[in-house]
């Protein structure tokens, strides 16, 4: 395996006196699609909001272990999460644009963060929107809300979004789970497209879908990694029995 | 000599003035350093803010513990407040300047302070509590070391005129004056109870009706309306008891052949009431509406009426938040002020007659701190001691409502 | 099985309770009616004011004695609001000296009561046959009452306007609103975005809702105790009447706030967290752009709630004689509700209408600042 843009050493995840992850280890490679699958409550959202400290918001979240993002440990006391944010960006289950124009919602963050001046924001704009292949469905009403757009068309605004910061690693947590088939395509041709300059990290309840468009996947169990290799593996021989039971629909 | 409204206003321009120039001066030296050195931590804006945020926290911080030694009466110089408090807001802003470099988290430091600001802001919910309760407590206590804690509580006759002639030293030897309060006590919860049998039965009966019977458009038409009923100033209410209520209960009473004062107990309670009629039907229908629907179609579906299943089912599941509604319906009949200032009678009564005219608290602590104050007369330090029992009374109705809330009130799901 | 009998008493009862429901509406509503048909009626006559058309002789002896200016048998009837003006008049226009001019003066509200044949009125009986002549013979007519909007209070009710009253009322409810909105939404701000969840934060939060059921009278008295006796504010000012309805209104916008801020989605938060916006940027930039109709809803109808109380503002002395509108905000002034109040304890029968127009001013305005909440709230509803 090549390098790992980030790697999980023995992280633990309390909520209060609930320990939700015990001792995770696993190393996420860099431009790859990774998919973490598993029952509902087994812990993949939760690892997966460790990964940008999003469970920092979260009253009585405890968390204990290593994140390494290209070395450096990102719970270190000195690290800015909001830095961190922006080299580790998240879309979300729900599209969530904010409700103002498709422009404004691309160029925000980069405003915010100062990495553009005025001049090349239409240029960033475009090209975010290309990536995220929707420039030519929305390039003659960038001054439209972005909540106007259809749910497959939003959740791409909100990767354009994503995109526009220039992260490393994009987070998506169950990011087809509120569209349809149709729109699910297109979010999946798109992420194919997208690993060849990013590092990716997806949750999905739908386990075609993590056959489809991952590298490498993970199954998680009741808070712990069970089994961790290439998606063809996983699919075709399983090493563990719980990964067959539920990758054949036995439970889950 | 300045005024005080000068010194505030010279204060506050120049402190305005100093941000601005404060700001500026920080922002272009973050954007020359960007040029310079290459991208900052943060946005220039937030070094602005850090400069004014080392300005003002000194600054305003000495301002405030001057006002306070000022009312304190232990300094007055205009010039010491200036030199002093601007002077520890240049110097502490002349070292943070140092940090305006490349590396340096100025959104971090404005980001602790603003929050800061915040929790400043949300403390002053506390002192308002605070002020309130020691400022009737302190004048309170005066008021006990004059006249005894139990001769005021136990007391059935309330005569106070001749204190504020002792309080001015011109006591003549006349009656000793008397601060029995239980009249007054009796008289407020005449009129609460006066009130309450009004605004119960027809704000219960019209919540029913809005929740259970109204369709969806009457009900959207109905609750606004009603609710005006509350939007009335209260001094409003005051005159149309006084003025159109008590001669309509004095002509109604004389037509049964009975004797009313002008100022009897009955229209105050009346139109306190109403008043409250809103407050009751908006929080029933509320609770009453928040009772699930399968409780209901289970109740209908054994074969009973709507009205027995609302008897029955939903106002028993309702009955904590009506209970809670109650309460604080109460707390706000007894803390009324100005329909009984207007339509009640002064002349403490102690009488199970609405038809005469009784007085309350609240009109005694009015009537006591309108006018000549003396502050080391019991007469207007009365007001006080009646300010603490008013204020016990409705913490403990709307503590009450909240245990009675939490307590009782059942969980569906 | 229930016999039918049975069944038909069970369904009577049911008709029955419905009924009761319907009852109570009804006097709810009944009640709304004759309040607003009453206040209505009685504050009508107070929009006419009767004026008398006298001779005025402009002569030497009306600068030491204006009432010199009229025949005796005016004097009663005209206003010594409009006799006092007359020596400038003749100050200014010099000419006049030595004329007689018909003028339209401000007929006294004796005249005025009279005429409007309300009881009480207070004319003697000597001059009701003249006055009545006068009205005949179009000598006294009666006019829009414009003083009532352009002037303060007076001792003559015939001069008496709610001018001073309305401009205390909004230099109050200035010093309410920028003191109580911005704290109160930087609390709200705090306890919602801000505040972790412990014992402290939890007592914060009970104490604003204890605060928003004290009695409005006990802030008169922190009013009175701590702005006016130990922080030196004027007594009457409109300063000590505005700090201490700030602190009354705080809970109100307090809670309307917090409401206002959680009914803005997570989803929202999290796509401006995602993006590396920091907590103070999140707020800034999304929540409180988002939450601002829902604030702007809830601090009006604090507002409103501020400007018809009266009780906390008596005690700070917000009762005073105020015929001018007041200068400056530590001058004496008086806010409408409170000139209601004082003219309804007047006894002469002009101030009784006075007091209900003075009545119908402030509910226009209140029901008016209601409705415009009302309808923001409708405009800006956004379903997420």
């Amino acid at each position: 395996m090549s390098k790992a843009k980030i790697s999980v050493s023995n992280l633990k995840l309390w909520y209060g006196n609930n320990e939700a992850l015990h001792g995770i280890d696993v190393e996420f490679q860099a431009k790859k699609v990774t998919a973490l699958i598993g029952p509902s409550g087994c812990g993949k959202s939760t690892l997966l909001r460790c990964l940008n400290r999003m469970n920092d918001r979260i009253v009585g979240c405890r968390v204990d272990g290593n994140v390494l993002l290209d070395g450096n440990d990102i719970y270190a006391p000195d690290v800015d999460v909001v830095e961190l944010r922006t080299n580790v960006g998240m879309v979300f289950q729900k599209p969530n644009p904010f409700p103002k124009s498709i422009y404004e919602n691309i160029v925000y963050a980069p405003q915010i963060h100062g990495m553009v001046d005025k001049t090349g924001m239409d240029e960033l704009v475009e090209t975010s929107l290309r990536k995220a292949s929707i420039w030519d469905e929305v390039k003659d009403k960038l001054h439209e809300p972005g909540t106007a757009l259809s749910g497959g068309q939003q959740q791409r605004l909100c990767i354009a979004r994503t995109i526009a910061v220039k992260p490393d690693v994009i987070l998506m947590d169950e990011p087809c789970s509120a569209l349809d088939p149709i729109a699910t395509a297109k979010i999946e041709e798109l992420i194919d497209e997208l690993k060849s300059e990013y590092t990716i990290i997806m949750v999905t309840h739908n386990m075609q879908q993590a056959a489809r468009v991952s590298d490498h996947t993970a199954f998680f169990y009741m808070g712990d990694l069970i089994e961790f290799g290439n998606t063809s593996d996983i699919f075709t021989k399983p090493q563990q029995q719980q990964t067959e039971d539920y990758i054949t629909g036995r439970f889950g | 000599m300045m005024t005080t409204a000068d010194v505030f206003t010279w204060f506050i321009s120049a402190i305005a003035s100093l941000s601005i120039i404060a700001f500026v001066y920080a922002r272009f030296t973050a954007i020359k350093i960007e040029q310079q050195e290459g991208r900052l931590h943060s946005r220039p804006n937030f070094f602005g803010w850090y400069a004014v945020s080392r300005l003002c926290v000194p600054t305003l911080g000495l301002a405030f513990l001057y006002s306070i030694f000022h009312m304190a009466g232990l300094i007055n110089s205009n010039l010491l407040l200036f030199c002093v408090s601007f002077g520890a807001g240049f110097i502490y802003l002349f070292l943070g300047l140092k940090h305006l470099h490349k590396d340096f988290r100025a959104r971090q430091a404005v980001e602790k302070v603003s929050r800061r600001l915040f929790f400043l802001a949300a403390l002053i919910s506390i002192f308002t509590t605070l002020g309130i309760v020691f400022s009737v407590l302190f004048e309170a206590f005066r008021f006990f070391t004059i006249v005894p804690l139990w001769d005021f509580l136990t007391g059935t006759s309330w005569n106070p005129d001749t204190a504020f002639l002792i309080g001015a030293g011109r006591d003549e030897g006349g009656a000793v004056p008397e601060f029995g309060s239980l009249p007054i006590f009796a008289g407020t919860f005449m009129i609460t109870i006066i009130a309450m049998l009004v605004a119960v039965p027809v704000g219960l009966f019209a919540a029913i009706y809005m929740s259970e019977y109204a369709s969806h458009r009457v009900r959207n038409m109905l609750k606004p309306t009603l609710e005006i009923l509350a939007g009335i100033p209260t001094v409003v209410y005051g005159f149309f008891a006084a003025i159109t209520i008590s001669p309509l209960v004095v002509h109604a009473a004389e037509a049964f052949g009975l004797q009313a004062d002008f100022t009897n107990a009955l229209a105050p309670g009346l139109i306190m009431g109403i008043m409250i009629i809103p407050f009751i039907s908006s929080l029933s229908d509320d609770v009453i509406r928040a009772v699930p629907q399968p409780l209901r179609d289970g109740s209908l579906a054994l074969g009973t009426t709507h009205a027995e299943t609302i008897k029955n089912v939903v106002l028993p599941a309702a009955f904590p938040g009506i209970v809670a509604a109650f309460l604080l319906a109460v707390s706000r009949a007894i803390g009324e002020t100005m329909i009984v200032v207007m339509a009640a009678g002064l002349r403490p009564n102690l009488t199970a007659n609405p038809l005469e005219g009784v007085t309350t608290v609240t009109v005694k602590i009015v009537e006591a701190l309108t006018g000549d104050q003396e502050f080391d007369s019991a007469f207007t330090l009365a007001a006080f001691a009646l300010g603490l029992v008013l204020l016990i009374i409705t913490l403990v109705l709307n503590i009450g409502s909240t245990i009675v809330v939490r307590k009782f009130t059942q969980r569906y799901e | 099985m229930s016999s039918p009998s049975n069944l038909k008493r069970r369904y009577r009862a049911d008709k029955r309770f419905k009924l009761y429901g319907i009852a109570a509406i009804a006097f709810s509503l009944c009640f709304l009616t004759f309040f607003f048909v009453d206040i209505i009626g009685k504050a009508i006559p107070a929009f006419e004011q009767a004026y008398i058309q006298v001779p005025v002789t402009y002569n030497e002896a009306l600068k030491s004695n204006y009432n010199k200016a009229i025949p005796k048998a005016y004097r009663r009837l005209v206003s010594k609001a409009f006799l006092r003006t007359l020596p400038q008049k003749l100050e200014a226009h010099p000419e006049l000296l030595g004329t007689t001019q018909p003028e339209w003066a401000l007929a006294n509200h004796r005249v005025d009561q009279f005429l409007k044949q309300h009881e009480g009125h207070g004319l003697k009986k000597k001059y009701r046959s003249k006055v009545e002549q006068l009205y005949q013979e179009d000598k006294i007519e009666f006019r829009f009452n414009a003083n009532f909007f352009s002037r303060g209070d007076s001792k003559m009710a015939e001069n008496a306007g709610v001018l001073a009253a309305v401009m205390g009322s909004v230099l109050v409810l200035l010093i309410t609103i920028l003191v109580a909105v911005p704290i109160g939404v930087m609390t709200a701000i705090y306890l919602e975005e801000f505040a972790p969840d412990n014992k402290f934060t939890q007592a914060i939060e009970v104490n604003i809702n204890n605060l928003a059921a004290i009695p409005s009278i006990l802030y008169g008295l922190l009013g009175l105790a701590i702005f006016i006796n130990v922080m030196g504010v004027p007594r009457s000012s409109a300063l000590a009447g505005g700090l201490t309805l700030a602190l009354m209104t705080l809970p109100v916008i307090i809670i309307s706030t917090r409401a206002a801020l959680r009914s803005v989605p997570q989803s929202i938060r999290d796509a401006a967290y995602g993006l590396g916006a920091s907590n103070l940027q999140v707020v800034m930039h999304h929540v409180l752009p988002l939450a601002f109709p829902g604030i702007l809803t809830g601090s009006i109808i604090g507002l409103a709630q501020a400007m018809g109380e009266t009780a906390p503002l008596l005690i700070v002395g917000m009762m005073a004689y105020i015929p001018e509108a007041p200068s400056s905000i530590l001058n004496a002034a008086t806010v409408l509700p409170a000139q209601v109040y004082t003219w309804s304890s007047e006894s002469m029968r002009a101030f009784e209408e006075r007091t209900a127009a003075g009545i119908l001013v402030l509910l226009v305005v209140l029901l008016s600042l209601n409705a415009l909440a009302v309808y923001l709230r409708k405009r800006f509803e956004v379903r997420w």
